[in-house]
């Protein structure tokens, strides 16, 4: 068990900036997810945790001690990779066995072990197959029994299940979850499914074009999104951004866009109108915290279906509130049909408002 | 029904008409080939041989060079396996050399970054243009000023370390292309597995480009067991001819040509030929699929 603390790691390639300026610290056990979209660069700093890549700047550090120029081979990790780089000239035994054989681990030893990994991951009927005869679920079992067989001090997991179906996908979610636990491995995980990252993560980290958003738990990530980036990125369908402008009122605060004008509580706009830039802001709701309505209340707005879409248990609107598309989560029950004009309402208690020249949150 | 069956019918005879069509343009340019080798075969195991290809009289007596003595020039072997072992040094060792050298520097053109790289690939290739003819003179002297003209044995190994100079660059740039193809991945999986990047190449990597080193050793055998022009030339002491060059005596002296005695050496070349190529015919076929996924 270690704790992984990465201290200001940059990675150029040439002069192409993958990584820039990434503080990660993760304890003992801690489950973290590395989330972003393709190109955020979060593969090259999994990829620089190993000792594959070596950072331009900064430092990683194992517990107390800097890996930063230790190889990959004597920083005991175990990772698995997206295409899972099974030996295609090994057996599933050998695949597994041969982390430990490098290791001149006795033979009787390897076979223990790796009988008793493959036991975990119910693979033990696979051992004598190569792995061009299974399947892509059974080859990320696997590779992560590789990974596994030799105890590693840190698992690196890159994005172990995007080539997996659908099913099996939700299926491999909860055993990644439960062994995990079980084993209790300082664990982190790269992926560009937010769904991934929101149900299995203890802490998330958010990238984007090569730079840290937020680190939090989920549900930090979820409801206190520290920019618009974070806020557009996670959910689906994500946070309804609405540039708008602050503006007083005989002592009252509102924010006004083409078609709401929303009031806010005093304290609130105080927060608002200490921390802004201008008075320029984007607006930010989730569409299951907007509420359609009938009847005319203060705030409310509105807007015109273009869209639905049934999702079984949702269904999600797409509407225009005065030139705006603005999406809404809603219950069957309630849903209004396309071409019809509704009226909505947004909780304000659960609005964000973000600077619009630096998409930082403000509240 | 009748217009039904009239196209079935027509439907078969285009498909036949296709297959004959094929198989006429695939036999037309075995016929030579097929009639060498039956010359060969007919000449080498009879007395005469009626247009070419009937043989008549039954006799072993042109393969007598495998037991009995033969002569060239000045000097008379006991029988041919001396000038086969020549052969074998030279080939093999042409073969062994180049693949050591070319899966060494195949990597290292596929997996390392360093300067002027890709202008070393080009100057490679370029290197693969020159024909050994336009090289003899400088090799004379070369081989000469390293003591390894005129010195025995040595002078076939001379001859290998040009042969397989002449090979390498060819050899690197096919060696390279199997590279290539293996994904990073695999590699960084086993350096996280423990490896060094040496072991890395020998346990993981090496194995998985046994094909292209299949098909490396290969060539570079048949150009060493072929190799005439560098034998002919640098190697003076009759004990150390090859194969070649004695068929090519058995043709050239003063004499009338025995062309029974020719087609059986003829054919008794051929042989390792084929052995080398049967034994590594699986390994030039195992290509890895799966393991991978995309």
């Amino acid at each position: 068990m270690v704790r992984v603390r990465l201290d200001s790691v940059s990675k150029y390639f040439g002069k192409v900036r993958a990584v820039e300026e990434i503080n990660i610290n993760i304890s003992d056990g801690e489950f973290v997810a590395l989330l972003g979209p393709s190109g955020c660069g979060k593969t090259t700093t999994l990829l620089m945790i190993a000792g594959i890549y070596k950072p331009s700047k900064g430092r990683i550090y194992f517990n107390e001690t800097d890996v930063t120029d230790v190889p990959p081979k004597d920083r005991n990790i175990g990772m698995v990779f997206q295409s899972y780089a099974l030996y295609p000239h090994m057996t599933v035994y050998e695949n597994i066995a041969f982390p430990l054989r490098i290791k001149k681990v006795p033979k009787t030893e390897i076979n223990h072990k790796v009988k008793e990994i493959a036991k975990l991951l119910r693979i033990e009927n696979l051992l004598d197959r190569k792995p061009g005869q299974l399947s892509g679920g059974q080859q990320q079992r696997v590779a992560l029994a590789r990974a596994l067989v030799k105890r590693p001090d840190v698992l690196l997991l890159d994005e172990p299940l995007s080539n997996l179906d659908a099913l099996l996908r939700v299926y491999m979610r909860a055993e990644l979850k439960r062994l995990q636990r079980e084993l209790n491995i300082t664990t982190i995980y790269v992926t560009h499914d937010q769904i991934e990252a929101l149900s299995m993560a203890h802490r998330i980290v958010v990238m984007n074009e090569g730079r840290v958003q937020q680190i939090g738990t989920p549900d930090e990530i979820y409801n206190k999104p520290a920019n618009t980036f974070v806020a557009s990125f996670i959910g689906t369908p994500p946070m309804n951004l609405i540039p708008c402008s602050f503006i007083e009122e005989n002592n009252s605060y509102f924010i006004e866009c083409s078609a709401i004008k929303l009031p806010l509580v005093k304290d609130v706009g105080n927060l608002i109108r200490n921390n802004i830039s201008s008075s320029e802001v984007i607006l930010g709701v989730r569409p299951e915290d907007i509420d359609i309505i009938h009847g005319n209340e203060e705030g409310h707005a509105t807007a015109h279906v273009l869209v639905t879409e049934p999702l079984g248990r949702d269904v999600v609107v797409t509407t225009d509130v005065g030139g705006n598309i603005i999406k809404i989560v809603t219950t069957p029950l309630k849903s209004p049909t396309p071409g019809e004009k509704i009226k909505i309402k947004f909780r304000t208690k659960k609005i964000h408002i973000f600077d619009k020249k630096f998409g930082k949150a403000i509240i | 029904m009748v217009k039904h069956n009239y196209s079935k019918a027509k439907y078969l005879a285009y498909r036949i008409l296709k297959y004959v069509i094929v198989i006429i343009v695939a036999i037309i340019p075995i016929i030579p080939v097929w009639l060498m080798y039956s010359w060969l075969i007919s000449q080498s195991f009879s007395r005469t041989v009626i247009l070419g290809i009937v043989p008549s009289g039954f006799t072993l007596s042109n393969w007598r060079f495998l037991w009995s003595s033969i002569t060239m020039g000045l000097k008379t072997y006991p029988n041919v396996w001396p000038i086969v072992f020549n052969t074998l040094f030279l080939s093999l060792g042409v073969s062994a050399l180049v693949v050591f050298i070319s899966s060494l520097g195949g990597y290292a053109l596929s997996r390392m970054e360093f300067k002027g790289r890709s202008q070393l690939m080009q100057f490679i290739l370029a290197l693969h243009a020159f024909p050994s003819v336009i090289l003899l003179v400088a090799l004379f002297i070369l081989l000469n000023k390293l003591g390894l003209y005129g010195k025995g044995i040595m002078t076939l190994v001379g001859i290998i370390l040009v042969k397989a100079a002449l090979e390498i660059p060819m050899a690197t740039w096919i060696i390279k292309g199997f590279f290539d193809s293996i994904p990073w991945d695999v590699e960084w999986a086993a350096l996280v597995d423990g490896c060094t990047r040496f072991k890395t190449w020998r346990n993981i990597i090496l194995p998985l480009v046994l094909p292209g080193i299949g098909a490396v050793a290969v060539f570079s055998f048949l150009s060493g067991w072929s190799e005439f022009l560098l034998v002919f030339t640098f190697v003076k002491n009759e004990s150390y001819y090859t194969l070649p060059v004695l068929i090519y005596h058995m043709i050239g002296e003063f004499k009338e040509i025995n062309w029974g005695l020719l087609a059986a050496l003829g054919l008794f070349y051929m042989i390792p030929v084929l052995i080398f190529f049967s034994l590594s015919q699986k390994v030039l076929l195992r290509i890895y699929v799966g393991g991978i996924k995309r």
